[in-house]
C-alpha cells in the first residue's frame, strides 16, 4: 500500500513542482520517489498482507511490482533532454508516467476483479494521454486515437467478462471464483465460459497479442519513442502479471477449457509477430512485432501451468525489459542525431559510439535468446515448461520463430557493426551511459548465473 | 581446479586483450595466453594416466533450481580434442601475425574468447554446459568471420549462423528431452548415459542431435554453408573453423550421441553411412573441378571429414581410435593448407590455380612444407595423415567392402587433385606475377615448421598419441555393446 501511497503523492509533487517551473527538480525528485517505493517494495518482501480484501500485496506482486519500478526508473533516466525537445510540459510527462505505475501496481496486485479494472484504467487513461502527447504530430495523434478506441473496446470486454464471472460467482475477489470453480467442478456455471473468453480476448488486447495486436505497431511507432519503450517493456509485464494472476489462479480448474484458445492465440502471435517483424525497415516497428511474438512465449507459461509458472513469466519479463530498454535507449540516441528510426541509421554505429554498439548487441543477442544472456535462459525456462508437458509440436514450432527472431536481431548488429554509416560523432549523456552499462550488466548476470532471480516467486 | 585454469584462462586472456591491449599489442597478448593454455595442457598431460577414467573432475552447483551443474573432466576422448585445441590456437593466432587487423584486440579477444566455448564443448559433462559451449565458441567465430571476412561476408555468415543455430536448437530440444526423462533430475551425462529410452525414442533425440552434429561437420547434405563460409572468412577465422571447429560436431557424436542413443544410431547407421560416403565422393569430385584453392581445400575438408564420421559409426574400435588421430592430423594439416595458400594470397593477391606457377622456384622453403603438409593430407606413410585414414579405411571396409573401397578410391583421388594443384602452383615456370615472390620468414617459418614437424613426429611415431584415448574409446564401446545388449 505505501508504495502506491508513495508513488502517487511523487506524482503529485512533481506535477505541483512543475507548475513552479522548477524544471531542474523534476528529475531527481522523481527518481527519489521511485527509490523509496522501490525501498518499500523490497521491505516487504516475505510479508504478504491482503488491504480490505482488495489487494493482496504478496511475493508474486513485490516482484513484478519491483520490476515495473526499476523499469521506469530507467525510462526517466532517459529522459534528459528527450522532453525538452519534444514539449513545454514536462511535468505532466513525468506525472503521468507516474500514475500509470500506480495503476500498474494495483494490477499486478489485485485480489479483486474491480481492482483489476481499476488498475488497468488507471494505466490506460494515462497511456492515451501519453501516446498523444506531441500534439502538433500526426502520427502521435493518430497512435493515441487508435489506442484508445481500441483501449476502450478491449475494456468493453473486459468489463463484460468480469460481468459473467460475477454472475456466475456472485463475487468479484478472485479467491471466490477460485473456490468457486473447484467446488463445483462438475457442474460449472455456464456464465463462467463466455466470461472466462471475453475476459482472455481483454487482456490479450493489452499485452498486445494477435489477432488482437492491430493497435500495437502503429502505437508503438507513433507514440514518443520513450513512452513507446514504457509500453513495451512496463506496461507489458503489467499485463502479463494481471493475466497470470488470473488465469493461472482463479480460473486454473477450468484450464482444459481455455487452454486450447490460448494456444491458438500463442501460435498465432508467435508466427505473426516474428514473420510481420522479418519485413520491417524501421526499428521502432521492427521492435514492436519483436514484442508481439515475445507476448507469445510469455504465454507459454499459461499453456502449461506448474508451480513455475509465474517465476518463468518473472525471468522472461525482467530479460525482456532491461534488452529492451537498452535497445530504445540506443534508438532515441541515434535519432536524435540522425532524425530517422529506421534500421538503417544505425549503420556504422560501432564507429561513432563502440560503447552504445556493444550495449545494443548484447541487447539484441539477449531479445534473440543466444546463451550467456538472460534472453536465453527466459526462453529456455519457456521450452522446459511446455516440453514438461510434451507440447514438443508448440516447442518446434516455437523453435523454429527463434530461428526467424535471430535473423531479424542479427540485422541490427549487422547495420551496427558491418555496414558504413555517415561520420557523425554520436555524445551520449551519462544519464544514457548509466542506463546502457547497468542493463548490460544485467542482462549478462541473469544470463550467466539466473539463480538471482529464478524461482524467486 | 586445473581445469578450471586450462578452461578460463583464455577467457581472461580475451578480457584482458580487449580491454588493456593496443592495436600491435594485442596479437602478442593473445599469443602469450594462448602459449600460457598451451603450457597448462603440457601439465595436464603430463600427470594424466591414459586409463578409462574420467579426470581433474570438477562439479559444482551452476544453476541449482534448473539442476544444472558446472561439470567438466577429461578422459583420453576429450584429452585429444584439448590438445587439438590449445596446440592449434596459438599456431594460428601466430599465423596471423603478418596481418593488422582493424580492431586487432577485439579480434583476438574474439579468439580467446572463441578457445574457452571450445574447451568447454570438449570437457563438459553436463548436457546444459556443453550446449552453453557449443554456442559460445559460435558466437565469437561469427563475429570474426562477418567482421574481416571478405566479400560477400554479411550474407555468407548469416546463412552460416542461421543454419548451425537450427541445429543446435533441436539439440536443445533433445537435451531438454533427455533432461526431462532423467529421474536424477540433472544433465548429468553420466546419468543419461544410464537412461533406458526405447526405440522411437532413440531415433528421435538420434536425430535432433546429429542434425546439429552433422551441419557442423558438416556432413553431407547438410554442408552447403561451409565452402563459402571457409573462402570468405580471414585465414584465421577458416583455420579456427576448418581445423578445431568442427570437430565439436565429431566429438558430439562420440561423446553424446553414441552413448546416449546407441539403439538409435545403430537403427540409422546404414543412412549416415551412405551419407558419409557419398559426401567423400561428392566433396571430391567437386574439390577436383575448384580453381580457387582455397575452395578446394574447403571441399577436401568435407571429404575428409567425412571419412572421419564413416569410421566413427562403424562403432569399432578401428574406426573411434582413427577418428581420433585423424581429427588432430586432419586440424594440423587443413590449417598448414590454409597458411600456405594466405602466404601466396598475402603476396600475390590470388588463390587461383591457374595464374599461379613456378613458385618452388623462387620460394624452395615455402615449397618444401607445402609438399610435406600435403604428404600429410593425402596421407603418405610416414605422415600424420596415414594411420588415422588407414584405420578409417580399415573399419569402413570392415563393416561394408564397397563402402571401404569407394571411400579408398576417393581418397587415391584426393591425392591426384591435392599433387595436380600442387603441381600448378610450385612447379613448372614461373610467371610475370610470381617472378618476384619472396620466400617466408619470421613468424611464417615458425608456424610451417612447427607443422612440419608435428606432421613427421605423429606418422614416425604415433603411438603415444594412440595411447592417450586408447583405453577411453574401448570403454566407450563396451558401454554402448552393454547397452544395445541389454535392449536385445
Amino acid at each position: 500500500m505505501n508504495i502506491i501511497i508513495t508513488i502517487a503523492v511523487t506524482a503529485l509533487v512533481v506535477l505541483y513542482t512543475g507548475l513552479f517551473k522548477a524544471k531542474k527538480a523534476l528529475l531527481p525528485i522523481t527518481l527519489l520517489g521511485l527509490l523509496v517505493a522501490l525501498g518499500f517494495t523490497i521491505c516487504s518482501w516475505d510479508q504478504p498482507t491482503v488491504y480490505f480484501g482488495m489487494m493482496q500485496i504478496d511475493n508474486f506482486a513485490l516482484a513484478f511490482a519491483s520490476i515495473s519500478i526499476i523499469g521506469t526508473l530507467f525510462i526517466f533516466l532517459l529522459t534528459q533532454r528527450y522532453f525538452a525537445e519534444n514539449s513545454q510540459n514536462i511535468a505532466e510527462y513525468f506525472t503521468l508516467i507516474l500514475f500509470a505505475l500506480c495503476g500498474i501496481i494495483i494490477m499486478v496486485s489485485y485480489k479483486n476483479l474491480s481492482m483489476l479494472f481499476i488498475g488497468i484504467e488507471i494505466m490506460s487513461v494515462c497511456l492515451y494521454i501519453l501516446a498523444g502527447i506531441r500534439k502538433q504530430n500526426f502520427a502521435s495523434n493518430e497512435a493515441s486515437l487508435k489506442y484508445f478506441l481500441m483501449g476502450a473496446f478491449s475494456t468493453g470486454f473486459l468489463l463484460f467478462g468480469i460481468a459473467l464471472i460475477y454472475g456466475a460467482t456472485g463475487s468479484f475477489d478472485i479467491d471466490v471464483i477460485q473456490t468457486n470453480l473447484v467446488n463445483n467442478v462438475t457442474n460449472v456455471s455456464p456464465l463462467f465460459y463466455p466470461g472466462i473468453i471475453l475476459m482472455m480476448v481483454g487482456l490479450c488486447f493489452k499485452v498486445g497479442a494477435a489477432p488482437f495486436h492491430f493497435w500495437t505497431p502503429d502505437v508503438y511507432e507513433g507514440a514518443p519513442s520513450l513512452i513507446t519503450a514504457f509500453m513495451s517493456t512496463v506496461v507489458k509485464t503489467a499485463g502479463f502479471a494481471a493475466f497470470l494472476r488470473l488465469f493461472a489462479g482463479a480460473f486454473e480448474p477450468l484450464h482444459d477449457f481455455w487452454m486450447p484458445a490460448l494456444m491458438v492465440i500463442v501460435i498465432i502471435t508467435l508466427c505473426l509477430g516474428n514473420i510481420t517483424a522479418l519485413y520491417q525497415k524501421n526499428f521502432k516497428r521492427m521492435l514492436a512485432y519483436s514484442s508481439i511474438s515475445h507476448a507469445g512465449y510469455l504465454l507459454f507459461s499459461l499453456i502449461v501451468l506448474t508451480a513455475h509458472s509465474a517465476s518463468n513469466v518473472l525471468v522472461y519479463a525482467a530479460a525482456y525489459t532491461f534488452a529492451s530498454i537498452v535497445a530504445f535507449a540506443v534508438l532515441i540516441n541515434v535519432k536524435q542525431k540522425t532524425g530517422s528510426d529506421d534500421i538503417e541509421s544505425f549503420n556504422g554505429l560501432a564507429k561513432r559510439n563502440p560503447l552504445a554498439a556493444l550495449a545494443l548487441t548484447i541487447a539484441m543477442l539477449s531479445l534473440a535468446g543466444i546463451p550467456l544472456t538472460a534472453g536465453f535462459i527466459g526462453k529456455y525456462v519457456m521450452f522446459l515448461n511446455v516440453m514438461e508437458n510434451y507440447q514438443i509440436i508448440l516447442v518446434v514450432i516455437a523453435i523454429l520463430n527463434a530461428l526467424v527472431g535471430f535473423y531479424y536481431y542479427f540485422r541490427v548488429i549487422i547495420a551496427v557493426y558491418f555496414k558504413e554509416g555517415k561520420e557523425v560523432e554520436l555524445d551520449t549523456p551519462v544519464q544514457y551511459k548509466v542506463v546502457l552499462v547497468i542493463s548490460t550488466i544485467v542482462i549478462l548476470v541473469l544470463g550467466i548465473y539466473p539463480s538471482l532471480i529464478l524461482n524467486l516467486i | 581446479m586445473e581445469l578450471l585454469i586450462l578452461i578460463f584462462l583464455p577467457l581472461v586472456g580475451a578480457i584482458a586483450t580487449a580491454l588493456f591491449a593496443k592495436q600491435n599489442t594485442a596479437k602478442v597478448a593473445a599469443l602469450l595466453f594462448s602459449i600460457l593454455s598451451l603450457g597448462v595442457t603440457v601439465g595436464l598431460l603430463c600427470s594424466f594416466t591414459p586409463d578409462a577414467s574420467t579426470q581433474f573432475v570438477v562439479n559444482f552447483p551452476w544453476i541449482q533450481q534448473l539442476g544444472i551443474n558446472f561439470h567438466v573432466g577429461i578422459d583420453g576422448i576429450s584429452m585429444i580434442t584439448v590438445l587439438l585445441t590449445n596446440v592449434l590456437t596459438p599456431l594460428i593466432i601466430l599465423a596471423s601475425f603478418k596481418h593488422e587487423y582493424k580492431n586487432a584486440n577485439a579480434f583476438y579477444a574474439l579468439v580467446l574468447f572463441m578457445q574457452t566455448g571450445l574447451l568447454l564443448v570438449f570437457t563438459a559433462l553436463d548436457a546444459f554446459l556443453f550446449y552453453i559451449g557449443w554456442e559460445a565458441a559460435l558466437i565469437p567465430i561469427y563475429f570474426i568471420c562477418a567482421t574481416w571476412g571478405g566479400k560477400d561476408r554479411i550474407k555468407v555468415n548469416m546463412k552460416f549462423f542461421v543454419y548451425t543455430i537450427a541445429g543446435s536448437l533441436f539439440m536443445l530440444l533433445g537435451i531438454i528431452y533427455l533432461y526431462l526423462q532423467n529421474p536424477a533430475n540433472n544433465f548429468g551425462l553420466a546419468e543419461f548415459y544410464k537412461l533406458e529410452l526405447d526405440a522411437t525414442q532413440q531415433g528421435w533425440i538420434f536425430w535432433a542431435f546429429f542434425i546439429a552434429f552433422a551441419i557442423k561437420m558438416p556432413i553431407f547434405p547438410f554442408h552447403t554453408w561451409q565452402p563459402d563460409t571457409y573462402t570468405t572468412a580471414p585465414t584465421p577465422g577458416t583455420m579456427l573453423l576448418s581445423g578445431i571447429m568442427l570437430k565439436m560436431g565429431i566429438y558430439g557424436v562420440i561423446r553424446w550421441l553414441l552413448p546416449i542413443v546407441p539403439q538409435g544410431v545403430q537403427d540409422w547407421t546404414g543412412l549416415v553411412m551412405v551419407l558419409a560416403i557419398v559426401g567423400v565422393v561428392y566433396a571430391a569430385i567437386i574439390a577436383f573441378m575448384q580453381k580457387d584453392a582455397k575452395r578446394l581445400v574447403a571441399y577436401s575438408s568435407i571429404s575428409h571429414v567425412g571419412l572421419i564420421a564413416a569410421g566413427i559409426f562403424t562403432l569399432s574400435q578401428q574406426g573411434l581410435q582413427g577418428s581420433m588421430i585423424q581429427m588432430l592430423s586432419h586440424g594440423i594439416n587443413v590449417i598448414g593448407l590454409f597458411f600456405v595458400l594466405d602466404i601466396i594470397k598475402s603476396r600475390l593477391e590470388t588463390n587461383k590455380v591457374d595464374e599461379l606457377g613456378g613458385l618452388a622456384k623462387v620460394a624452395p622453403q615455402l615449397a618444401i612444407t607445402f609438399l610435406i603438409i600435403l604428404l600429410g593430407t593425402v596421407a603418405l606413410p610416414g605422415t600424420n595423415g596415414f594411420i588415422g585414414e588407414f584405420l578409417l579405411l580399415m573399419s569402413v571396409y570392415n563393416y561394408n567392402a564397397w563402402l571401404g573401397a569407394v571411400a579408398g578410391l576417393t581418397i587415391i583421388f584426393g591425392a591426384v587433385y591435392m599433387f595436380r594443384s600442387y603441381q600448378k602452383i610450385m612447379l613448372g615456370e614461373t610467371n610475370s606475377l610470381t617472378a618476384s615472390f619472396k620466400d617466408i620468414n619470421g613468424t611464417e617459418k615458425v608456424v610451417l615448421y612447427t607443422i612440419c614437424a608435428l606432421i613427421i613426429a605423429i606418422g614416425v611415431y604415433p603411438k603415444p598419441l594412440m595411447q592417450i584415448s586408447e583405453a577411453s574409446v574401448q570403454h566407450l564401446l563396451e558401454q554402448i555393446n552393454h547397452k544395445l545388449t541389454g535392449i536385445n
